[in-house]
């Protein structure tokens, strides 16, 4: 009877004592989730406020001086950077992936606690490494987010001394960072669900962040190890990736190196970036659209099964990003190839996200507006995708807005509307209290109008052949005077949308102190967080024994059972009223 | 039940105590789940060194094979001999014989160190003999992955020191002993990969 011996084991528990080691050095997940988040945000501000900087050169060029073209590329290349790495893969793994996956799988807490713990810290290090190089000599990189040599590290790209080093060493950090989350996240999903939690009960939520880790697990060595031997050729003049070239004048110690090595490198990494952030979302939005459309999620084993082959795919698809690189023909019709065979599985999700839609009881509050509004965006970005994916078309179109259109949209605004649906909806779990529903919607309305009218216009700037990474078109006879009305407008948007997320940030303060309680479960939702004994949940979750688990996550509007949901912890002859199983096997999903 | 089934069955139409042995995680400990999860990454990281470095000699004409000191040869014994010490130290910590447990840890931990030096003289001949890190990437690869797997056993004789200290202390230590045994063949399967990489260019 080993599974017993695993369900009921013992986990040692530390009952924090002092503050100190109660909020700063904790071990519990759901602490160091919001530590995760919080860092997250404040990183995410500094991004925001970079993009804010671009768009106002952008609109009104050389107006501004606090911006000039070394400051733009630098803008440039910490906006993505942050973003991608330091905002959504932190706050969808380190974030909800700690707060969700011992709660969701009735665990206690993360098998490894203490490493649970220096995850978060070195994170922490590595945003403090990150943000230290605005201030060293000659400040942060510029060169752009996918730091291709040789130009990250010539003289006359931006930081290209103290900045570029700074960054590859805060991403080593962040590596190892993720590498000690992610061995938790996996670990604690295969090892400590609850009785009866089986595989195919599980949430689509640890669904996603599951597969997403193990992606993250196989991928991020690839930055690593291309990391490592950039600074070898910054630190010791190595010759990996660094060619032969004249640099101001002088010809440069280098010989040989091959940068497409380097974008093979770093694209087998930096394509899978994109599931890491993709997926959690899918899993998330898909348990968030299922609750508040009191409907079982249609098709959870083809969901669970998208999840898995879009992880899988996705490893064989990086050098859609080279296509211009000069390489062999055949290989771009390879990947074009996986590219669009990724576009199958994907496609299953997005219809099964409408059908469970269709003629649910949908409940219309501001986490399923959000999870909405994600369905819009991402099939959008997901279209515009097919056309990047496609070698002939992509000629044409990379490296100008269209390219800046279509990932903003699917991986930029798509899964932040993910992350706003689930503030909104946990929140009330973290808190005990609900969010304003007032400012929600307001804060929903103007992100997602707002949001399009910024990336919408981008597209048609995209055809006309605007190049992205400009810091300034000057009198270009292609651009016409269209253009620049276009990006005064792009930019008016981009102040609103980035103001209205100060009343987000003003309704979690609020509603911290002020928030309408929430109760245990607001949502009547079926999973096990919103079981917990206690809300916000105490340390070790579940008091004194462990739930199990009868059934599903999906058990919404089953007919004949007395609520339009059942916990996943009820069995089955309390869901009727009467005390025989009768009718809990029967129809109502398919 | 195999991983195909469990991710064919249909949750929705069983609902119910799926009964004891229905599901439940690999029976095996956390820590060994955990340290498996840790040698696929370690595996992809030195597997995507072997790409690059494969790929670093296809895409340009500037490679001069470094040549490789005998030493390395040794080294490689003396790697199979902790290994096989690590092993004795398991069978010792399932018999109970802490004195043999203390025994073979020492030696296994001694070996590693043996090693750890013997790759150190080995870079030492090479830099006398002129070849610098920096003068040809096939020098660059051979210093960094040679560098990068000693780390790796550096942080497994980490592990190895908690150990001793506990097993001095009385503590049990099999599940330990267990781990550094599974991470030690485990570096050791990698470096002959690594070797054998080194040799053949
Ligand atoms: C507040 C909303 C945002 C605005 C207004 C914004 C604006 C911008 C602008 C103006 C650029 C530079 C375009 C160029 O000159 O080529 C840019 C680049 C970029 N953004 Fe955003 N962005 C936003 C949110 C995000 C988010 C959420 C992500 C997360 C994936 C993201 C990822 C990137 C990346 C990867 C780049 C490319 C950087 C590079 O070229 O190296 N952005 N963004
Ligand atoms: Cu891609």
């Amino acid at each position: 009877m080993a599974y017993v011996a695993i369900a009921d084991r013992q986990q040692e528990l530390h009952d924090p004592q002092s503050f100190l080691t109660k909020y700063v050095w904790s071990q519990d997940h759901k602490v160091i989730a919001i530590q995760y988040a919080l860092t997250a945000f404040a990183v995410g501000i500094v991004a925001v406020i970079l993009s804010n900087m671009m768009r106002l050169q952008l609109a009104w060029p050389n107006e501004f001086a606090f911006i000039d073209p070394q400051t733009y590329y630098q803008s440039i290349t910490m906006h993505g950077m942050i973003m991608v790495i330091y905002l959504l893969t932190a706050l969808f793994l380190g974030g909800f992936g700690n707060y969700l996956i011992p709660l969701m799988c009735g665990a206690r807490d993360m098998v490894f606690p203490f490493m649970n713990m220096l995850s978060y810290w070195v994170y922490l290090l590595s945003v403090v490494i990150l943000m230290s190089s605005f201030l060293v000599p000659g400040g942060p990189t510029g060169a752009g987010w996918t730091l291709y040599p040789p130009q990250a590290l010539l003289e006359g790209t931006p930081g290209s001394n103290w900045g570029i080093i700074l960054m590859l060493v805060s991403l080593v950090f962040f590596i190892v960072a993720f590498t000690m989350g992610g061995l938790n996240y996996v670990t604690t999903v295969l090892q400590a669900r609850c009785r009866g939690m089986t595989l195919m009960r599980l949430p689509l939520s640890v669904w996603g962040i599951f597969m997403a880790t193990v992606i993250g697990l196989l991928v991020f060595p690839a930055l690593l190890v291309s990391g490592i031997m950039m600074t070898f050729d910054k630190l010791f003049a190595t010759s990996f990736f660094m060619p032969a070239l004249i640099s101001m004048g002088e010809s440069a110690d280098y010989s040989g190196g091959s940068p497409i090595l380097f974008q093979h490198l770093f694209w087998f990494f930096g394509h899978p970036e994109v599931y890491i952030v993709a997926l959690p979302a899918f899993g998330v939005v898909s348990d968030i659209i299922s609750t508040h459309s009191r409907k079982n999620i249609f098709g959870y084993r083809m969901m669970v099964w998208a999840i898995v082959l879009i992880g899988g795919l996705s490893l064989i698809v990086w050098a859609h990003h080279m296509y211009v690189s000069g390489m062999n023909p055949y290989f771009g019709f390879f990947f074009a190839t996986t590219t669009l065979l990724i576009a199958v599985p994907t496609a299953i999700k997005v219809y099964n996200w409408v059908l469970t839609l269709w003629r649910g009881n949908i409940r219309l509050n501001v986490p399923m507006l959000f999870a909405i509004g994600f369905i819009f965006t991402f099939t959008h970005g997901g279209l515009t995708g097919l056309f990047l994916g496609n070698v002939a078309t992509d000629a044409t179109l990379t490296d100008t807005y269209f390219v800046v259109a279509h990932f903003h949209m699917v991986m930029g605004v798509a899964p932040l509307l993910v992350v706003m649906a689930s503030i909104y909806h946990w929140y009330p779990k973290v808190t005990g209290r609900m969010l304003n529903e007032k400012l929600g919607k307001l804060h929903f309305w103007v992100t997602f109008l707002g949001t399009y009218s910024i990336y919408l216009p981008m597209h048609y700037l995209g055809f006309l052949g605007i190049p992205r990474r400009y810091y300034a078109y000057g009198e270009t006879d292609f651009i016409p005077n269209s253009a620049v009305d276009v990006n005064i407008s792009i930019t008016i948007a981009t102040l609103i949308v980035s103001t209205i997320q100060l009343v987000f940030l003003f309704n979690l303060a609020y509603s911290y102190f002020r928030g309408k309680k929430a109760g245990p479960n607001p949502w009547e939702a079926t999973t096990l967080e919103w079981q917990t004994p206690d809300t916000p949940p105490q340390h070790g979750n579940w008091g004194p024994e462990l739930p199990t688990v009868y059934r599903w996550a999906f058990d919404y509007s089953v007919p004949g059972a007395v609520n339009d949901y059942i916990p996943q912890n009820q069995p089955s002859d309390e869901t009727t009223g009467d005390a025989h199983e009768t009718s809990d096997t029967g129809g109502g999903h398919q | 039940m195999s991983l195909i089934r469990k991710l064919r069955s249909k949750p929705w139409e069983t609902p119910g105590f799926p009964g004891p042995d229905t599901d439940g995680g690999v029976l095996l400990p956390d820590k060994k789940v955990g340290l498996w999860v840790f040698i696929v990454v370690m595996a992809s990281v030195f597997g995507l060194f072997t790409v690059a470095y494969n790929m670093r000699i296809e895409l340009a004409t500037d490679w001069i094979a470094i040549p490789k000191p005998p030493v390395l040869w040794l080294n490689t014994a003396i790697l199979v001999l902790a290994s096989v010490a690590f092993e004795r130290a398991k069978a010792a910590v399932h018999k109970k014989l802490t004195g043999d447990v203390k025994l073979w840890l020492v030696v296994g931990g001694a070996f590693t160190i043996g090693f750890l030096l013997g790759q150190y003289i080995a870079w030492q001949q090479l830099l006398a003999s002129g070849y610098a890190l920096s003068d040809n990437p096939a020098n660059a690869f051979f210093y960094l992955i040679t560098g990068m797997h000693g780390l790796h056993l550096i942080g497994g004789l980490w592990v190895w020191s908690r150990t001793m200290l506990r097993v001095w202390q009385g503590f049990e230590v099999t599940l330990s002993v267990e781990l550094c045994t599974t991470y030690w063949h485990a570096l050791l399967l990698i470096w002959i990969v690594l070797f054998g990489l080194l040799l053949s260019t």
